[in-house]
């Protein structure tokens, strides 16, 4: 775990790297070609990270010159039944766009029983009715292997059998997520009111992100600190802004329910 | 909160062999997780009280691992998919 909280967040003026940024030094403002992370439909399909990021990912964000030059990142505060925030339509814009990208990836390679043999009938529709899943292995891409995981160490049949009965219906509650974050959002940003249940999703969803962005950038038990020392240039570093804030702003939302 | 399946195939395990072989819930420890939220979380799927889930959540940070919960292994499935739905990295095992 980390303990990432708001002593540990540094301010976007306090180095080179809030993708918020005035954008000289021309990664703020990316103006790529990328999709977003991975730059494919499925933006964390990607495996390495070094390849994986690109420039390009956030190219659909538009900001202002100078926004975050000495502000610190939006965060929750509470508010009479949830808590609110101000998002700039920046920030608004790399939520919705790794919420979308998640979601994405969770929609990819979903097997709902029987989705291919629809006309099989028989067992095959109360599989559906009942919500199972054809998938029974852990998914090859490490973010997805992170988002859905085995529930057995060392009983690949249990973990399968597991796997059958819940997995769909994970990946819908990650879904349903990720949809209310959109839903509550607007892509210009603005101030955002959410209800507790909205607050509850917003976290999950938020988390989500967060394990997909720590996953893709290699972060280990070994090296919680990944990316404290990396030069400004490494293309990297604008993401782990991006990973960082993220735990800041999750973390506010955690304190306005607390 | 999604409530995951249940599995239906086996009959619930009786009071006894519950106490005599639990089927216990491991949440591992992960460099990704706010420690605020994993005592979040214990609060919320388990109802425990602040201070106890912030033990728990120390317990997870420090030690590697720790059992949050016990009892029949349906119970226990049911526990490891609410955690898997808060994205924490949780495991069902026999006791032995």
């Amino acid at each position: 775990m980390t303990g990432n909280g708001p002593e540990d967040f540094p301010a976007a003026g306090d180095d080179d790297r809030s993708p918020f940024g005035d954008g000289d030094d021309g990664r703020a403002q990316p103006g790529g070609e990328g999709a977003g992370l991975g730059g494919e439909a499925a933006g964390f399909g990607e495996q390495d990270p070094g390849e994986d990021f690109e420039t390009g990912d956030y190219d659909d964000i538009e900001s202002e010159p100078g926004d975050y030059d000495t502000e610190i990142a939006a965060t929750f505060r509470p508010v009479p039944g949830g808590a609110a925030c101000f998002f700039e339509p920046a920030q608004a814009g790399v939520i919705r766009s790794l919420v979308s990208q998640v979601a994405e990836l969770i929609r990819s390679d979903r097997a709902p029983a029987a989705g291919e043999q629809a006309s099989s009938g028989g067992a095959d529709e109360l599989e559906m009715l009942l919500g199972l899943s054809a998938n029974d292995e852990l998914p090859e891409d490490p973010v997805l292997a992170r988002l859905l995981p085995d529930a057995y160490r060392d009983d690949p049949g249990a973990s399968a059998e597991f796997r059958r009965y819940t997995e769909e219906s994970l990946r819908s509650g990650k879904l349903s997520s990720a949809q209310a974050v959109l839903a509550a959002l607007p892509a210009d940003g603005g101030e955002v009111v959410l209800s507790e249940p909205e607050c509850q999703q917003w976290l999950r969803a938020l988390n989500d992100v967060r394990l997909a962005l720590g996953t893709r950038l290699g972060i280990t038990d070994e090296n919680e600190d990944f990316g404290a020392d990396l030069s400004i240039n490494d293309p990297r570093s604008v993401h782990i802004w991006v990973y960082q804030w993220l735990a800041y702003l999750q973390d506010s939302l955690i304190d306005s329910l607390s | 909160m999604s409530t995951a399946p249940v599995e239906v195939e086996q009959p619930s395990t009786s009071q006894e062999a519950r106490l005599d072989s639990p089927w216990i819930t491991i949440v591992w420890n992960d460099p990704i997780n706010l420690m605020s939220y994993v005592t979040f979380v214990f609060q919320k799927v388990f109802g425990y009280p602040k201070a106890k889930a912030h033990k728990l959540m120390l317990d997870v940070h420090q030690k590697g691992r720790a059992v949050v919960s016990a009892g029949a292994r349906e119970a226990m499935e049911r526990d490891a998919a609410a955690l898997h739905g808060y994205g924490l990295w949780a495991t069902v095992s026999h006791d032995s």
